[in-house]
């Protein structure tokens, strides 16, 4: 899933300061999952900047809804009734959610109220690790399902490098070396052999080559 | 005169080689280069000069490598690929063997988080494997990545850095015979404190054919006090000093430390000198190049052969 974090309050107020009519607008998929930008965490939002304008004693109209998700228009179409009555939009979605909104309604600011931070998975309560690139091409079948790309912090094919200690990258301790989960995968399935094979540079075309990436699938069209 | 390499004389003529390193300076003074290059010609047979290492921000290595060139040193151009993606790589190694440089010696780099830009984008386009890979199929094939042909292929004598005390031990041998097999004519390790790690490494490198395939140097690192023992093991990621190396320095009064440094010195280059398959010894004597020629003298590695000729 995309994985992200919410900006600081000061940064968000200062973004949100000229408009008096405002729809906090949250997203029930990925940024949910990560307690980032649910339904929940949206009506905390909302109730934080309703609260700070009425201690200021300043007129506001803060409302929320939280859509199943932002990034796909299917579902932001549900907000052609009601965007008229705001003049702007605080998007708790990820950085796609945040573009489709924009996309579908020109005329309207959307302050995005997220960081998104990466493709990840819940490893347990509380903890989101990065562990996928989207580079276009997966090589996760070399590396026993480890992608030294998002996760060895000099994205090395052909690692470890020499600052790998005790099992953990020399860039930070609390992050295992990607090369080392590498081995011990491999090993505990008897797939060693794979080390020895000189991996050549990665095709970075298929990522960046043509610009922004998309996925056009004739047979999912109307 | 056609510029060739020293260090490769030097080794290919059968010799037990002996480099040094200069850093360059944080600043745009070439005589801070030249003044370190006096210190080490006629003591060492070639000089690697460092890319911008623990990832701050100095002189560049192909620039300081032609000062060195200028004045008649053999320079070992190190490469990082952090900084540099495949296109600036692979123009960079022909700017080297135009401007004379014979040696490029090829690395992953320090993290650009350890240094004064740690706001910086790695790069990491190849890794230092496939780096080596590219710049010999541009020696030896006229190449570059994709295939296309230059119209003069640059000429060097390839290096690549292998650490023996970095986990996990039996792996290191694997990746030093992957650098080796793509294409690396000589290595130098890591600074060697833990020889008994090291013989193990160097049997597991001889068993695997390894040192018959490319000349082996190993690295050292003449110490200047306790302290910086401590750190070295502690603080700095693959280093490996046993608490023998530790006490011994700090056995001796402060005023006699760095001598002792030195003398430890000696005796692990002597200890390298007896080691089958290693063929040379790469001096690190960082920001205490004065002592170099102590070294090289009390090692009994004076004249080098370049000088004696």
């Amino acid at each position: 899933m995309i994985t992200a974090e919410q900006k600081p309050i000061d940064e968000i107020r200062e973004m949100i300061a000229p408009y008096k009519k405002l729809l906090v607008l949250g997203c029930g998929s990925c940024v949910a999952e990560c307690a980032a930008g649910g339904e929940k965490e949206t009506g905390a939002l909302a109730s934080i900047l309703r609260m700070a304008n009425k201690m200021e004693e300043r007129d506001v109209l803060i409302e929320e809804k939280t859509l199943d998700r932002q990034c796909v228009r299917d579902f932001v179409i549900e907000l052609d009734d009601i965007i008229g009555q705001y003049d702007a939009v605080v998007s708790l979605g990820c950085g796609a959610g945040v573009q489709a909104v924009a996309d579908m309604f020109p005329e309207i600011p959307i302050i995005p109220a997220l960081d998104t931070e990466f493709l990840g998975e819940t490893r347990e309560q509380g903890l989101w690790v990065e562990n996928c690139l989207g580079c276009g091409d997966c090589m996760l079948y070399f590396f026993g399902g480890v992608c030294p790309l998002a996760r060895c912090s000099k994205q090395l094919l052909n690692g470890p490098c020499g600052g790998s200690m005790d099992g953990k990258c020399e860039v930070n301790p609390d992050v295992p070396c990607a090369w080392q989960v590498i081995i011990d995968r491999l090993s505990s399935f008897g797939a060693l052999e794979r080390l020895e094979w000189v991996y050549p540079p990665k095709d970075w075309n298929k990522k960046q080559g043509k610009g922004p990436r998309k996925i056009i699938r004739e047979d999912q069209q109307k | 005169m056609k510029e060739v390499s020293n260090l490769k004389k030097v080794l290919e003529e059968g010799n037990f080689a002996v480099t040094g390193e200069c850093g360059p300076p944080k600043g745009a003074d070439p005589e801070a280069v030249l003044k370190k290059a006096e210190l080490l010609k006629d003591k060492v047979d070639a000089i690697n000069v460092t890319d911008n290492q623990t990832a701050i921000v100095r002189m560049s290595s192909l620039a300081a490598c032609s000062l060195l060139r200028s004045a008649g040193v053999d320079p070992v151009l190190q490469v990082v690929v952090r900084d540099r993606n495949r296109i600036a790589l692979q123009s960079d190694i022909l700017g080297a063997s135009a401007v004379g440089i014979r040696n490029v010696l090829c690395l992953s780099g320090d993290h650009q988080g350890f240094g004064n830009q740690p706001q910086a984008m790695g790069v990491f386009d190849l890794d230092s494997i496939q780096f080596v890979n590219v710049v010999k199929n541009m020696r030896d094939e006229g190449i570059i990545l994709g295939g296309e042909s230059l119209s003069s292929p640059p000429e060097l004598f390839i290096g690549a850095a292998a650490n023996p005390f970095a986990d996990p031990l039996p792996f290191r041998v694997v990746r030093l015979a992957k650098k080796i097999n793509a294409g690396a004519d000589f290595i130098q390790t890591q600074c060697v404190y833990n020889l008994d790690r090291f013989e193990e490494w160097m049997k597991m490198a001889r068993d695997r054919g390894l040192t018959d395939k490319a000349f082996l140097l190993g690295g050292v690192t003449p110490l200047k006090s306790p302290g910086m023992a401590k750190y070295m093991n502690n603080q700095v990621a693959g280093m490996d000093v046993p608490d023998e190396i530790i006490k011994r320095m700090e056995g001796v009064p402060k005023k006699k430390q760095q001598e002792e440094g030195i003398q430890i010195c000696v005796e692990t280059i002597q200890r390298l000198k007896e080691m089958p398959g290693v063929k040379g010894v790469h001096i690190m004597a960082i920001e205490w190049e004065e002592v170099v020629g102590e070294i090289v003298e009390k090692a009994g590695l004076m004249p080098r052969p370049s000088t004696a000729q």
